[in-house]
């Protein structure tokens, strides 16, 4: 740690981590824009029309980036949850209460175009499946940290309730993930794993990619701009403004 | 590219509502929360100039 030059634990100060976030926030926009468009490009202009689903298959490319967005923000929710717990560290509990919107978003939004993709491939809007009923437990718990969260005034006590519901919650984001494998469901099951080679075309998978990265870097970019707000609200303290210097910061403090 | 002209391209072989529905509703949660945040960190920005 000592060799890189960098202090690390620097960071584990909210008025640090709140300029350090600034800095970074511009870098994630563009290439998750950038990334968006590319996948956009490739899935609509590249990959060709499916034989058996035509055009509607399309809709996987914002469907699974989505879906996937919504349990992997999940997890990265919980173990900011847990390091706070375990270190009692303020800003870990932050990232943990700005990652839940975001989450929540994408996750609502796997169940709204999912419900796009079920009826003219199903036939149905909706169905008590396993893998639609544990994905929408998902924006349920989602929702429940967030009112668990702000129903508590004591933000010391605030934080740790709503760690602990989100360290048990994780349990569901197997459950959404292996339910096609585990039970019988009209959800179709991975067409990407790590374990087995796609069964889709090289370009629609591509496209797919591409879509998941862009989303994974709009999710950083929100995440650390809510998480400049979340801090701002709580620290309460002066010179917020960009023009902030550490040397300010120290001052305030 | 399989589209023979911009109509072909908004009908997606007869699924346009859907996948249209479906890019329009990403579009505007993942703008609207651009948006919301934007708001929020000038609102926040402001109040410290105020102070």
């Amino acid at each position: 740690m000592s060799n890189t030059g960098i202090n690390w634990f620097k960071y584990s100060s909210p008025q640090a981590f709140h300029l350090l976030a600034g800095r970074m926030i511009p870098w994630f926009s563009v290439v998750s824009i950038g990334l968006i468009l590319i996948g956009l490009y490739i899935g609509f202009f590249v990959a060709p029309t499916d034989a058996t689903q035509g055009d509607a298959y399309r809709i996987i490319f914002v469907h699974v980036p989505a879906a996937w967005m919504s349990m992997f923000l999940y997890v990265i929710m919980a173990i900011w949850a847990g390091i706070g717990l375990g270190l009692n560290a303020r800003p870990s509990f932050m990232m943990a209460q700005a990652i839940a919107p975001t989450g929540a978003m994408f996750t609502f939004l796997a169940l709204f175009t999912g419900s796009m993709w079920g009826k003219p491939t199903w036939g149905a809007w909706w169905v008590w499946d396993a893998r639609l009923t544990s994905e929408l437990i998902l924006l349920f718990q989602y929702i429940g940290i967030i009112l668990l969260r702000s129903s508590i005034d004591d933000l010391r006590r605030a934080d740790r309730a709503s760690a602990v519901l989100a360290l048990v919650g994780v349990v569901n984001v197997p459950i959404i993930y292996f339910s096609v494998k585990w039970w019988n469901t009209l959800h179709q099951g991975a067409s990407v794993s790590i374990t087995a080679a796609p069964t889709m075309a090289g370009t629609m998978v591509t496209a797919m990619l591409v879509m998941m990265f862009g989303f994974w870097m709009y999710s950083i970019a929100v995440t650390l701009a809510r998480v400049r707000c979340v801090i701002a609200d709580r620290e309460r303290l002066p010179s917020w403004g960009k023009q902030a210097s550490m040397a300010d910061v120290a001052e305030a403090r | 590219m399989q589209w023979g002209s911009l109509s072909d391209f908004f009908a997606m072989g007869g699924y346009g509502l859907y996948v249209w529905t479906s890019f329009g509703a990403a579009a505007l949660c993942m703008g609207g929360e651009v948006l919301l945040l934007w708001r929020r960190s000038a609102a926040a920005a402001g109040n410290h100039d105020g102070e």
